[in-house]
Order: structure tokens, then sequence, then C-alpha cells
């Protein structure tokens, strides 16, 4: 190739809007699942009981120490052939869901040690002066506990948001017709993986920047 | 209304309470005095069960903390605590720190609580902080609303932990203003503490607490002018000095 195409993008966009489009959706839905189930399994990790706590730690460290493209392997190739073995049925599952299981799954186990650590790091004397004041344990963590750690939340979250959205790009390999996925099919048939791959780059810095200046917005409204 | 017996606290090998008697009268005013270390906190922090106790028997206002029909949540309405470290809820100003209990425990309307709340702020002398929120306040001033907090609960008790110890020497005064109007009032309180003024001006008994054990209790001038154990001599001596 002897010199770069860029204006020749122009043509591609449409099809790098529909993969952008399958990214977003992915990202909204699996980090959205990510965090309730972060949410559950990081209180899951301060958690009395010891069958909530060894589920949750179980989750958290067979995630944290695999591979995303293993995982999406395993969700969208080997669930299904479990799943049909178990019930003698026709089980199924289609690329897009898979992929935000894998996001949701992923996503929640890192969140959840986000919010295990945020919640500890309130002071104990914001329990006890909750607990004194005759309110129960929920009602001091919905009340008291839990706004003061969402707030210490927000920084580490941003940061796994940032890093969900980029692991959507494994999810290619399942199939998945996002960004990469279209960029990979149009880079291979019109040779132009230099220009293609680097608009498909911007995409993600696109997004990956709004979602930054967002947060930081909601963090300074919650600084009061 | 406070009746404790035998009460044990360990922490794994090491015992902090060995074995405490007490015994408080409804509006009886009781300071504990004694050397850091010597459970006096953990005594405290038993009675409304924000520490476990090992062994032995508490009672408050006729309920066994042992008991399977005692909620711990509604004796805990019934007793304040005032913290060292105030312990007020940062993200929340004034008034919604005192509020909040009130209409989540008491199921009070947040007119009547909000009416409740002003009422308290006038008492301890912070109206004017109603809206400001806990870090725009001095210690003294933060103490003076987490007291306006646990009255709002209308407790028959009053547990105080070390209320001034944190505090500029300068702001000590005017939270123990409001501690003595309390105690004129009617209020039982315990109140463990440093302040030998306060505990010789306004208690009806001092307990004098070391090692784990209550050493010596009585009447404050009989405690201070005329203390029959040793160690509360000794004590004595270091801080009054």
């Amino acid at each position: 190739m002897a010199t770069f195409d860029w204006a020749g993008v122009i043509e591609f966009l449409p099809q790098l809007g529909k993969g952008l489009y399958y990214t977003l959706l992915i990202s909204v839905f699996g980090i959205g699942i990510g965090f309730v189930l972060g949410a559950f399994f990081g209180l899951g990790r301060i958690s009395k009981n010891k069958f909530i706590y060894g589920i949750s730690t179980v989750y958290i460290e067979i995630i944290r120490g695999t591979p995303v493209l293993v995982q999406a392997i395993w969700i969208y190739y080997a669930l299904p052939l479990v799943i049909k073995s178990l019930t003698n049925s026709d089980f199924t599952i289609g690329s897009l869901t898979a992929g935000i299981i894998v996001i949701a799954l992923n996503s929640g186990a890192y969140i959840a040690e986000i919010v295990r650590g945020s919640v500890q790091s309130v002071d104990k004397g914001q329990m006890e002066a909750g607990r004194s004041l005759g309110l129960n344990g929920k009602q001091t963590m919905r009340y008291i506990i839990w706004p003061q750690a969402f707030k210490r939340m927000i920084p580490p979250l941003g940061n796994q948001f940032i890093i969900s959205i980029k692991d959507t790009s494994l999810l290619s390999v399942i199939l998945v017709p996002e960004l990469i996925f279209q960029g990979r099919q149009i880079a291979s048939n019109y040779y132009n993986a230099v220009e293609i791959y680097t608009t498909v780059a911007l995409f993600y810095l696109v997004i990956t920047l709004l979602l930054s200046f967002t947060l930081r917005f909601i963090e300074r409204r919650l600084d009061v | 209304m406070i009746e404790v017996r035998d009460l044990h606290k360990k922490y794994g090998e090491l015992e902090v309470l060995k074995g405490v008697d007490a015994s408080i009268k409804q509006s009886e005013v009781v300071c504990v005095i004694g050397p850091s270390g010597s459970g006096k906190s953990t005594f405290l922090r038993c009675l409304n069960m924000l520490e476990e106790k090992t062994s032995g028997t508490i009672i408050i206002d006729g309920r066994d903390l042992d008991d399977r029909k005692v909620d711990i949540n509604d004796v805990r309405a019934e007793v304040g605590m005032v913290f060292q470290q105030f312990n007020l809820f940062p993200h929340r100003t004034v008034l919604e720190n005192i509020m909040l209990a009130p209409q989540k425990v008491r199921r009070i309307t947040k007119a009547e609580a909000e009416k409740r709340a002003y009422a308290l702020l006038e008492k301890v002398g912070m109206s004017a902080k109603a809206h400001s929120y806990p870090r725009q306040l001095s210690g003294g001033q933060q103490q003076r609303v987490a007291i306006a907090r646990a009255l709002a609960m209308e407790p028959k008790i009053m547990l105080f932990d070390e209320p001034t110890s944190a505090l500029d020497p300068e702001l000590v005064g005017g939270v123990l203003e409001v501690m003595k109007e309390l105690a004129r009032e009617g209020m039982t309180m315990v109140v463990v503490t440093h302040e030998m003024g306060f505990a010789r001006e306004v208690a009806d008994r001092v307990l004098f607490m070391d090692k784990g054990y209550i050493m010596e209790e009585g009447e404050p001038e009989a405690i201070f002018l005329n203390a029959q154990n040793e160690r509360t001599r000794e004590f004595l001596n270091l801080v009054l000095k």
C-alpha cells in the first residue's frame, strides 16, 4: 500500500456505526447488570453469612483469574452444550446474549471488589452511630454507609467501565457484530487495516471520553 | 434503670472486663473514671451492645439483653450514645443528621421530626448551623449536634463515651454545659470521662475502674477527697495535679 486512504473510510462509516450500536448495547446492558451483580457480591464479601461469603469469593476469584476471551468461549460454546446434555433440550444462546452475559459476569466480579473496598473504607463509627440510634443493620447500610461508599466508588467504577467497554472488543471471537468485528470484516476485504482500525480506535476513545466527563460531573454533583 | 451483673468481656485471650457489677437508678448521673485500658469504654459499649459481652447479665429498663424476645434495636432506641469522635453523618446536614432516626425508627412524620430537630438545636445552641454540614463545624459544635441527634430519639438513658476527649480545650466547656443541663432535667446518664471537674460537680456517683474491675464507687466527694482504695488515690493524684 503506497499511501493511506483516509477519505475512503467514509463509505464504511454506516457499517462501523452498526458495530458501534452493538458495542454500546452490550456495554450498557453488560455493565448495568454487572453493577447489580457487583453490589450483591461485593456486599456478600462483607457478609457474616459463610455461604454467601463463600459463593461471592469463588465467583470473584474465578472471574478475575481467567481471561475474558476464555470466559466468552465458555459462555457461548461450552455453556449451551452443558445445558443441553443436562436437560436433554436444544438449548442455544445468541452471540449478543452471550456477549452481554460475559461482560456482566466479568465486570460484576471487579465491581464487587470496588463495592467491598468502598463500603469497608467508611469509618466504623458510622455504623456504630447508626445502630446506636436504633436503626437496624439494613437501614444503617442504606441511609448512612451506602451513600458515603457510593461517592468513593465513582473513580474506580469509571476505570472499570472503561475497561469493560474495551473488553467488548474481544466478543468478536463469539461473532458479536460489534466494532472490532465490523472493522476486521472491512479491513480483510479492502486492505485498509490501518485506516479502519484507527477509526475504530477513535470510536472507542470518544465513548470513553464521554463516560469520563459524565462521571466527573456526577462526582462533582455529589461533592456537596 | 440499668442492672449489670458479673459482666465479662474477652477479646481472644485478653480479658478486658473481669466481672463488673453496677446498678444505676433513674435520673442518676454516673461518671466512670479510670486510666486508659481500664475497660471503662468497653463497659459503656456493652450497655447498648456495640460490644458483645462474653458473659454476665445486663438489664436495661427492665429488658434483659439475653432475652430472645428483646429486640436490640428497640433497646438501642431508648439508649442514646455520644461518641468521642462524634460520628456525625458527613453526607447529611445538621438537621438531616438529627431527623433521620426519629423518622425511620419512631416513624414520626418529616414535619414532626423537623420541629423536634429545631427545638433540640435551640437547646444545644446550634440553631444557626441547621443547614451546615458536619465538616463545616468545630469539634465542640459537632459534639453538641451529636448530643441533639441522640436526644431526638427521646431516650431514657444517655451514654457518653469520653465526649470531650477529642476537643480543643476551649471547646470543652460548651459541651459540658449541655450535659449539665441534661443532668438537671433528670436524664439518666452514664459518662465515661477524664473531666474530673465535671464528675465532681455533676455526678451523683463516681465509679473508678481499673484493670477490668470497678475498684471503688461512691459519691464524688467521697471518691475525690477520701478514696479508700490505693489505686484510686494513685490515679487521682496523677490526674488532679
